[in-house]
């Protein structure tokens, strides 16, 4: 191609939303460069105001089908913040495990449905029925098992049932967990055969410096459901300061919030946990982790999905973990909540502010909540893994398209797509914020 | 036979739905032996232009270029199922319908609201002829495979038109009420097995209202457990919102 590229992908597929990439290369300079965003947009933040906060986690699960737990245990931390509430410890742990097993589920449906792929060569999955059939039954049992886990644990994956403020509706009997045991227990074999696949795949070669944000803690659990913010360039802060971490800004071309740190842009995700937290993996997924080669963290944005690998090692054994300490402990059923308990007034509201930020499939996760002395929401802030990424992809793309400026249009086409789906946006979740671009809308 | 050519179309949504049909597992593959899938973004960069036999629509029609779109697909579509509450009723896309559409787009883009462009959030039969209904939020995977198996035979397949209440009797649950907190399962249509009460909440109404539910039933339980009216309509409004579009929706 040379010195003139014009590239302009209309409704990017097997990413989770709507977006559009738009390049333009003129006499070798890069004119345009951007990762449009055009969800229409669905104002829930807006939607939240003078709702009941009992009421936001069931309707802020419905921001995204993939990360719909994540939303549910960011959005109760909020409120539990707000309302001076704190979780007991078998309610941490419950939602611990509800945690590793929509990470293990949306990353299996990341590698599997919409990376491997393009590093197989062809355009879905449906192609692969035929050509890898074991690999696709594999997918599809390793998500379905996921799924059944959550179908015991909150009554359904998408949009969870049983979450709620407090702690659980429904608590698991000694017969689920022993159900959630073997489902999990039998998916060794998968798991390691999706590792070996992985070790298998060739990945681009690709380096850029980017700083990395996660959250950080100083103990010695890989930290996921809670803990401080940190970045590779030693950023500490906590979660209440998070608007200090995401510094949300307008660019000239763009009416989409960007964020940044101390560099331009950062990223968040499973490879930005890595590269903060990896000492901290579970034994299993730390071994991994050294087999493919990132024990040491990484610069290469397309190695995201290899992360994913080891954070699902990690989510699947310390998954078992949590379930065998519970089956020792055994289960309090007294911890029961009722919901809708502002009605008989069980749980005491108050005005307040409270923060949550949890490390959902795509990175950090943010809702903050301010609740007047009813109980009802006056104000909802929320910010979302792939809004923190998108700045960062942009300029990734920037530093791509002169490597690869001689290839095919083809083939850039595919780069780009690619390094897009390495970082697993939802656009669905971004977009319904802050992140929608307004060139192409103007009418 | 050949298979027919079906395609999933997503405007406004979560795309859980969508997920939903992806959880199925290894079955998955027994019901792509029975349909051709032809274009389902999310998950397939394939596209396709041409006729086609099933367009299954997920999500909610809340700009004019969604108007026009679902319109294109509507016409060339033989049979159109709308899958899901956001757009069988408009869901909880319809909370903003309570609100000002410029005050809400300010709240949350400021000054830039006026790029975003954005009309009173519909559900997809509010806008074109809907052939089958897959409610709930998400749908109940037993009852997508019903309505799939109807279309297939092309046999039609009918929502229950009573309320949560009844599979919820039969399933043995204590009824909300009794335990103090309200439930809208009495004025929601049946279908999901009584989900969420099953599992310890309540019902939020998202799979839309029977046609012709028990108002003074209703009263008399608001008023037995001291419930306030507007209490009741700000929780149907949660989902079912957009019916005042249209009330015969």
């Amino acid at each position: 191609m040379g010195e003139n590229i014009k590239i302009n992908i209309q409704h990017l597929t097997r990413v989770e939303g709507h977006g559009n990439i738009v390049v333009d290369l003129k006499d070798g300079t890069l004119k345009t460069c951007n990762l449009e965003i055009v969800e229409a947009p669905r104002f829930f933040e807006g939607m939240l105001r003078g709702r009941s906060i009992f009421e936001a986690q069931h309707i802020t699960s419905r921001i995204c089908g993939i990360c719909a737990c994540g939303h549910t245990l960011a959005s109760i931390q909020a409120a539990e913040d707000a309302l001076g509430i704190t979780p007991s410890p078998q309610t941490i742990k419950l939602r611990k495990l509800l945690l590793h097993m929509e990470i293990l589920d949306s990353h299996i449906l990341h590698i599997y449905l919409l990376a491997v792929p393009d590093l197989l060569g062809v355009k879905s999955f449906m192609p692969l029925i035929d050509t890898h059939n074991a690999v696709v039954r594999r997918a599809l049992r390793l998500k379905k098992a996921c799924n059944d886990v959550c179908n015991i644990l909150v009554g359904r994956h998408v949009h969870p049932i049983r979450a709620t403020i407090g702690g659980f509706t429904k608590l698991p009997t000694d017969y689920d967990l022993d159900l959630m045991l073997k489902q999990l227990t039998d998916l060794h074999e998968d798991l390691d055969e999706t590792i070996e696949l992985i070790s298998t795949l060739e990945f681009p070669q690709f380096q850029r410096e980017s700083e990395f944000v996660a959250l950080v803690s100083d103990n010695g659990e890989y930290p996921l459901l809670s803990g401080n913010i940190g970045s590779t360039n030693g950023v500490r802060m906590n979660k209440s300061d998070y608007k200090k971490i995401t510094n949300e800004y307008i660019v000239p071309h763009s009416s989409a919030k960007f964020t940044r740190l101390s560099q331009d842009s950062y990223a968040v995700g499973a490879l930005a946990r890595l590269n903060l937290n990896c000492g901290k993996l579970n034994p299993k997924a730390k071994e991994t982790a050294e087999k493919l080669n990132l024990a040491n963290g990484s610069n290469n944005p397309f190695l995201n999905t290899v992360a994913q690998a080891v954070e699902c090692v990690h989510c699947l054994n310390d998954g078992i973990k949590i379930i065998e300490e519970l089956k020792a402990t055994g289960i309090d059923y007294k911890e029961e909540i009722l919901v809708g308990a502002n009605e008989t007034s069980t749980i005491t509201v108050k005005s307040g502010k409270g923060v949550g930020a949890v490390e959902v499939p795509r990175g950090v996760l943010f809702h903050a909540y301010e609740t007047d002395e009813t109980g009802r929401i006056l104000n909802a802030d929320i910010i979302v893994p792939t809004g923190q990424n998108l700045a960062n992809i942009e300029a990734d793309m920037r530093a791509l398209i002169p490597t690869i400026r001689h290839k095919s249009e083809e083939e850039i086409t595919l780069a780009l797509e690619m390094l897009v789906r390495a970082y697993d946006p939802c656009i669905s979740c971004s977009a319904h914020f802050l992140d929608v671009k307004f060139v192409n809308r103007r009418r | 036979m050949a298979r027919p050519k079906v395609a999933f179309f997503d405007f406004s949504c979560c795309e859980g739905c969508q997920l939903q049909i992806a959880n199925f597992g290894e079955p998955l593959l027994d019901i792509l032996k029975l349909i051709e899938v032809v274009e389902f973004r999310e998950v397939m960069s394939e596209k396709y232009a041409g006729t086609l036999d099933v367009a299954i629509i997920e999500g909610s029609i809340n700009t004019t270029h969604a108007i026009e779109r679902i319109k294109g697909i509507r016409d060339r579509s033989k049979v159109l199922i709308a899958m899901g509450s956001c757009a069988t009723i408009g869901g909880v896309n319809g909370i903003k319908n309570a609100f000002p559409l410029n005050d809400i787009a300010e709240y949350v883009y400021g000054g830039d609201s006026e790029y975003f462009e954005s009309i009173q959030t519909m559900s997809v039969h509010q806008v074109v002829k809907v052939d089958y209904f897959v409610h709930g939020c998400p749908i109940y995977p037993p009852e997508f495979v019903a309505v799939l198996k109807a279309v297939l035979m092309a046999v039609p397949y009918d929502v229950p038109d009573y309320p949560v209440c009844v599979e919820c009797k039969l399933n043995g649950n204590v009824c909300m009420y009794d335990r103090g907190v309200t439930c809208l399962g009495p004025v929601t249509r049946a279908g999901c097995n009584a989900w969420c009460i099953g599992n310890g909440n309540i019902c939020y109404g998202c799979r839309g209202m029977v046609s012709n539910p028990n108002e003074k039933g209703s009263i008399d339980v608001i008023r037995r457990y001291g419930l306030s009216m507007e209490h009741i309509i700000n929780k149907l409004e949660m989902y079912n919102k957009c019916r005042e579009l249209n009330p015969h929706g």
